[in-house]
């Protein structure tokens, strides 16, 4: 029951990834991403990890693809004209990228083994929820933490600069 | 096995379709307390005292010609509505609205589900009704949508930072994301009492959230006719109409839930008391409405972010400060 | 880095839009939420007013007077039999003054509650025209019992006025007066003294004096801006010069001299100067006729005569050339809205659409009077 619920899971995020790149309206794209981000979080919540579910839409869904499509209708892309690949060169560095990325995943597929191949392990009591996670990120991982909100910080004040330059 | 999946319908279909009558009436009521308010009399003329008037707002907005703009996107434009009622209708999944009951020899809790992140579920489902009102502007392809879209994503953005912060104070005192739970440690004194500030801030924020005067930008009738919908009519307006008021149910559960210590309360029994706890929070948004102008734009966003955003994080702060030094949890 | 490049966008606010307070269109050019640029358009309620007037009889334009400014009827009476009488050069009985001049100054009244009531919609607060329509309709119901109408009354004829006051009109009118000081406190503390009202309004729409004289902006709206200018005491008619009451001009306080909230807080303060104007003509009202018609109105041939009124818009004036006959040759108005319309696009730029319709409902005009 699980797993088939994955399997349709993980078809339906790979399927609407693909709508992102092959869909000409970047709002339509955008909203793909939407999906794929969902379907990425109802697979957390089948894999017990709820509060990575729940953040997931908040910030993803929520917070990170409102801004993309409010970015969108504001710069009205909608309407421009699709962006077009020419160029030979540009093709060829087209087709090198996918190969790599082909590659990369069969690596890493063949890397863990096939799904299935190891036995699930029991969970640990108390397993995904925001106190195990928040124990986690303050103790194991405290300096990636600290790491990232610097970069945050930056990011933030970086981009405060660059628009009130204009006022 | 079939059993409990056939109390668990039970109890979906029941709770679902109590909401959703307290939504239809909370038209009504609405109507009435500002037409008091405003010394008229309020909707009177279907079935005695106006009782019947959602019905027969139903009846007209489903039976009126469904437009669709000829430039406009037709598919968003028809998938928007549903964007933004599923999530308001979603929320109340999780919210507690009792103690426990025993059916069929099986005690069960009053309220659909109990999830350990349930709080961060609401604002999830929240966060998914901006994509609605967004891409219901956008997709109308009108002036007056594009802008009421675009402002209303924006205050909604805005206004879910401070609405978030507000209540991990609360979060910070009962150690938990889980509303029954949160609901359980304010067994002797709500949570109002220990964070008044976060309570305004609550109140505030959601406001700003749902819409409400003195935040009603997104349908800001004397300058944007009337925001993201202008372009929708007949069941497409209705789905709007219905998730607005969804959203004020929603939040005046959830400020019971939080604050005013949910189904707690001596001698009527649990859903009584989170009946009544609900009804003052909608009789306050309400009065609000009657009461007060509406804020403009930029000084919307300046409040947001210049005061509501501060105080949270300061409110935070202390409280945090506060249960590490008590010895609290975590 | 490269400049953003923004699109401006035209915005058509109005025929039908809610915040345009009748069948006006402002266009609006627009870079994101900021007005650049308004040009209104106006016409859409031309009735041919003054064409009418070259077919009529005196007295028969008195009620197509009433259909200029609808919310003020008896002030656009005033003005009109006024310009009439002085082509006649007629006398009038002096009970006849004080009624016309107890009901212009609570027909100003009536119009200035409606005017709060708006704005406070116009600010996104449903409540306050409720209670504005409230408080207007005891006056309407006065005006009701002398002359029979409560919107488009007809009652002033050349010569005095169609009807005297009924028994009893003097004490309900006092004691509307009383009532009406208590509900004016109430209208302070939802609009005057809220914050986010006054948010709204201060250093909105800011009408610079000499702009304001320059465009001949007249009425409250001027007196907003700092200029102490009342026709009721600078260049009296009937018998104002007899009454006490003070001119209210814009201040420095909470606002902005000539920005919406004095606009608006020039008009609340103006109920209360005419209320005591009321009262003062409701001690002195003499027995006697209330009209001495003259035998027949043909003002000589060739006599023109230009009369102004202060009407709670502003200035409104008519401008009556007679050839003898008794209908007029030409009948024009100056009517105070379509001066401040055209003052829009002076001072209405730079703005935030929400603060253009606060300006522009602040400067109060009525479409029936600005295309006549």
């Amino acid at each position: 029951m699980n797993q088939i619920g994955f399997v349709l899971l993980s078809v339906l995020a790979v399927g609407s990834a693909l709508s992102v790149i092959l869909q000409r309206n970047p709002v339509m794209s955008a909203l793909s991403l939407v999906v794929t981000i969902f379907s990425l979080a109802l697979a957390f919540l089948s894999l017990g990890s709820s509060f990575v579910a729940v953040v997931q839409v908040i910030v993803y869904a929520g917070a990170v693809m409102v801004l993309f499509v409010f970015v969108i209708m504001l710069l009205d892309l909608g309407r421009r004209e699709p962006f077009k690949l020419t160029g030979v060169g540009r093709k060829i560095l087209g087709i090198a990228a996918v190969a790599a990325f082909l590659f990369q995943i069969s690596a890493s597929l063949s890397a863990v083994g096939v799904m299935g191949a190891r036995p699930p392990e029991p969970l640990p009591p108390g397993y995904g929820t925001a106190l195990a996670i928040g124990r986690s990120v303050f103790t194991d991982y405290v300096y990636p933490f600290e790491a990232a909100s610097v970069l945050l910080l930056a990011a933030m004040v970086g981009a405060l600069i660059l628009a009130k330059r204009r006022i | 096995m079939s059993q409990t999946v056939v109390v668990d319908i039970v109890r979906i279909a029941v709770i679902l379709g109590m909401f959703l009558g307290c939504v239809a009436y909370l038209v009504w009521v609405e109507r009435k307390l500002l037409g008091h308010i405003q010394i008229r009399v309020g909707p009177k003329r279907v079935g005695p005292y106006g009782l019947l008037q959602p019905i027969a707002d139903f009846v007209k907005l489903v039976s009126k010609e469904d437009l669709t703009p000829p430039n406009a996107h037709r598919a968003l434009f028809r998938l928007a509505p549903a964007i933004a009622l599923v999530p308001a209708i979603l929320s109340i999944a999780v919210i507690p609205f009792g103690g426990t009951i025993r059916v069929l020899g099986r005690e069960m809790p009053i309220g659909i589900a109990d999830i350990n992140v349930g709080l961060l579920y609401v604002f999830a489902m929240s966060s998914m009704g901006v994509f609605g009102i967004a891409l219901a502007g956008w997709s109308s392809n009108n002036k007056y949508s594009l802008m009421g879209g675009l402002r209303s994503s924006a205050q909604l953005i805005s206004y879910e930072v401070s609405l978030g912060l507000s209540v991990l104070g609360v979060v910070l005192l009962a150690g938990t994301f889980s509303l029954r739970e949160i609901v359980a440690a304010q067994h002797p004194i709500p949570f109002v009492a220990l964070q008044p500030v976060g309570f305004l801030l609550f109140l505030m924020a959601s406001s700003a959230e749902i819409a409400r005067i003195p935040f009603d930008l997104p349908e800001a009738e004397t300058e944007l006719v009337a925001g993201f919908h202008t372009e929708y009519s007949s069941m497409k307006f209705a789905m709007f109409f219905v998730a607005e008021y969804a959203n004020l149910v929603t939040v005046s559960a959830m400020a019971v839930t939080l604050f005013l210590g949910g189904w707690n309360g001596p001698f009527l029994p649990g859903p009584i008391w989170f009946a009544l706890k609900t009804a003052a929070m909608l009789f306050l948004f309400i009065w609000v409405r009657g009461t007060l102008p509406r804020y403009r734009y930029d000084q919307l966003m300046r409040f947001g972010w210049k005061f509501l955003l501060p105080v949270a994080l300061l409110n935070l702060l202390v409280t945090a400060l506060i249960v590490a030094l008590s010895g609290g949890e975590g | 880095m490269s400049e953003v490049r923004t699109e401006e966008m035209v915005l058509n606010m109005g025929p039908q839009h809610p915040s345009t307070h009748g069948v006006f269109r402002v266009e609006l050019v627009t870079d994101g939420e900021i007005v650049t640029e308004t040009r209104p358009h106006i016409g859409y309620l031309h009735r041919c007013f003054e064409k009418h007037a070259e077919h009529l009889q005196y007295t028969g334009i008195i009620p197509f007077t009433d259909r200029l400014d609808y919310l003020s009827g008896m002030n656009q009476n005033f003005g009109f039999v006024l310009a009439v009488e002085k082509l006649l050069g007629s006398e009038i009985p002096e009970r006849a003054e004080y009624i016309r001049v107890i009901m212009a100054e609570l027909n100003r009244i009536a119009s200035h509650l409606m005017m709060i009531g708006h704005m406070g919609t116009d600010a996104g607060a449903i409540t306050p025209v409720l209670y504005g329509f409230r408080d207007r309709e005891y006056i309407l119901d006065l005006f009701e019992e002398v002359s029979g109408a409560r919107l488009l009354y007809n009652y002033y004829r050349v010569g005095g006025v169609i009807a005297d006051l009924t028994p009893g009109f003097v004490e309900k009118t006092r004691k509307y007066l009383d009532y009406l000081e208590r509900v004016l406190n109430e209208f302070d503390q939802l609009l005057s003294e809220n914050k986010i009202f006054r948010g709204r309004t201060v250093g909105v729409g800011v009408l610079p004096p000499k702009v304001a004289v320059d465009y001949a902006v007249t009425g409250p709206n001027l007196r907003a801006c700092g200029v102490n200018w009342d026709l009721r005491r600078d260049e009296p008619y009937s018998i104002y010069p007899r009454f006490k009451f003070d001119v209210v001009v814009g201040r420095e306080g909470p606002g902005v001299v000539g920005d919406s909230w004095n606009r608006y807080w020039v008009r609340v303060q103006e109920i209360r100067e005419s209320a005591k104007i009321v009262r003062q003509a409701l001690d002195g009202l003499p027995e006697g006729d209330f009209i001495k018609a003259p035998k027949s109105i043909r003002p000589p041939k060739g006599s023109e005569v230009y009369h102004r009124t202060e009407t709670p818009r502003g200035e409104l004036g008519y401008y009556v050339i007679s050839d003898g006959t008794p209908t007029p040759v030409r009948v024009k108005v100056r009517s105070p809205g379509f001066v401040h319309i055209s003052a829009i696009p002076a001072f209405c730029t730079n703005m935030m659409v929400a603060d253009l319709v606060m300006a522009m409902g602040t400067l109060d005009f009525v479409m029936g009077e600005v295309d006549r």
